[in-house]
């Protein structure tokens, strides 16, 4: 029995959202009395931080703390239109949708203030820690508070925002069939290194090193932990789990968390993130998004890497011990790859 | 089929309730007493995110007959909290990252306290060892870990 070592590399090219139907969603934001506002969305975060960043996005756009921003998600009865959580197309489309929400409620606001400090629009900043002053004269000020009341109880006027992210569709050529699908791709590349036994066909994760391109990373927290845990989907999607493992014969299957095979916390290895950040010209503050992408490039790697270390090209997921034993054996025994 | 009386301790304060024989732990505490922590994950054993500490000792109570407590103290996620303050645990998981959509959170934190109320200074091994029963979707284990090992040693490592 021998254990082979090899490395197998993967790059991505990862459209952000879709095309189909112009991929819309909207937001609304408003305030309320106590100076305190509410982002309402029907986008759902599933985990991975979408009403953090819709967060941190609002409160950048209107100039408030963060603390002052509460987002409300996930109820498509009341919410204004979203087409989903999917794609990762969330910090993109939803935020770009935020965006331009809070920068409408943004513009009320100040002219709410202006009237109260009789003074031109304008002539007003906002200070990002709940208060709105006159350009180069801090102390001709008013709270962010203070002007949603006046604007509730005085002025008559609802500080709020409406905001919608739609892509222009794109036209197909007729002759080529050449279209524009995306207007926004992140990048990434991820070199995997696995053990793989020729007695067992059992494949052991040794480590990940990856670099991600995904614009501005609004959170660089959430973007870590996104990385950090998709790659391990990526590699259960490459090595254990299946519904069907003998598809398209609908034969043992698992039924259940015992049999569907997941890695546990006993099967990971290190794993080594390098985060690029290129402002994406279309992306809220520059943000495009980990999503999908952060799972990607780990499965045609990990198969890549198989091959690197005992010869094998399997191009069927997921890639059990069975599927490397045969294999190895079809070809009369491992041959180990130049290592690269 | 008569209903049976239990009592028990439930988070230390004594509870008494009408159990159908056969009801497990897992359905007593979130449908009788009201205890939504412990989660409904296979109800088979196999994911851990029903995880409640009985007498001190981990234990899954969906497999767990509720009359087997009866007299004994049962832990959940909802009594590790110290009134309005996180348990270390609590605090560290949110430091580091720990949870994403939060459904393993509960089984991972009792496993942890489990742990760590008999080893409060555990290796990196023994901490795997101690949450290899759970199951987690999100995280890639790798947060979950490092967060044990930041309440262990007083919260102050991170990653």
């Amino acid at each position: 029995m021998t254990r082979h070592r090899g490395r197998g590399i993967a790059s991505v090219n990862y459209p952000i959202g879709m095309n189909l139907g112009g991929d819309p969603s909207q937001a609304l934001v408003h305030s309320n009395p106590s100076g305190k506002f509410t982002v309402a969305l029907s986008s759902i975060d599933l985990g991975q931080g979408m009403k953090s960043v819709t967060r941190q996005i609002c409160a950048e756009t209107l100039g408030v703390p963060v603390e002052d921003v509460y987002v409300d998600t996930a109820d498509s009865d009341t919410g204004p239109h979203c087409m989903g959580s999917f794609a990762s197309r969330g910090t993109h489309r939803v935020g770009n949708a935020v965006m331009a929400a809070a920068r409408e409620a943004r513009g009320v606001m100040m002219e709410a203030a202006a009237e109260e400090l009789e003074v031109n629009a304008a002539d007003l900043e906002t200070d990002g820690r709940g208060n709105i002053h006159v350009k180069g004269a801090p102390h001709r000020s008013i709270s962010t508070k203070d002007v949603a009341i006046a604007a509730q109880f005085k002025q008559g006027k609802t500080i709020s925002g409406r905001g919608i992210f739609l892509v222009p569709l794109s036209d197909v050529d007729p002759e080529t069939g050449e279209m524009s699908p995306a207007t926004c791709y992140a990048h990434a590349c991820l070199v995997a290194e696995v053990e793989v036994d020729d007695e067992t066909g059992e494949v052991d994760m040794v480590r990940m090193d990856s670099a991600y391109e995904l614009g501005r990373a609004l959170n660089p927290r959430l973007v870590e932990q996104q990385l950090v845990g998709g790659a391990w989907m990526g590699v259960s999607h490459a090595l254990y789990e299946t519904p069907e493992p003998y598809y398209p014969e609908p034969i043992h299957g698992p039924r259940d968390f015992v049999e569907y095979l997941m890695p546990g916390p006993g099967d990971i290895c290190p794993h080594d993130i390098a985060v690029l950040e290129r402002p994406a010209p279309d992306g809220p503050f520059g943000a495009k998004g980990p999503g999908e992408m952060c799972a990607n490039p780990v499965l045609p790697a990990v198969a890549n890497a198989i091959f690197n270390a005992v010869g094998v090209r399997i191009d069927d997921l997921p890639i059990t011990p069975e599927k490397v034993l045969r294999a190895i054996k079809a070809q009369g025994g491992a041959r180990p790859q130049p290592r690269r | 089929m008569a209903k049976t009386p239990l009592q028990f301790s439930h988070n230390g304060r004594d509870v008494a309730i009408f159990v159908d024989g056969g009801t497990n732990l897992l359905v007593a505490l979130r449908e009788l007493i009201g205890d939504m922590t412990p989660k409904f994950g296979c109800g088979q054993g196999g994911c851990g995110t029903c995880s409640v500490l009985i007498d001190g000792e981990l234990h899954l109570s969906c497999l767990t007959l509720a009359e087997t407590v009866a007299g004994r103290s049962v832990e959940t996620l909802d009594g590790i909290k110290d009134g309005p303050n996180l348990h270390p645990l609590q605090r560290a998981f949110a430091d580091n990252f720990a949870a994403q959509c939060g459904y393993c959170t509960p089984g991972m934190l009792m496993a942890a306290k489990a742990l760590l109320d008999r080893n409060p200074q555990p290796s990196r091994a023994e901490v795997i060892e101690a949450i290899s029963g759970n199951v987690c979707r999100c995280t890639g284990y790798e947060p979950i870990i490092n967060a044990v090992l930041a309440a262990a040693s007083g919260g102050r490592a991170r990653a």
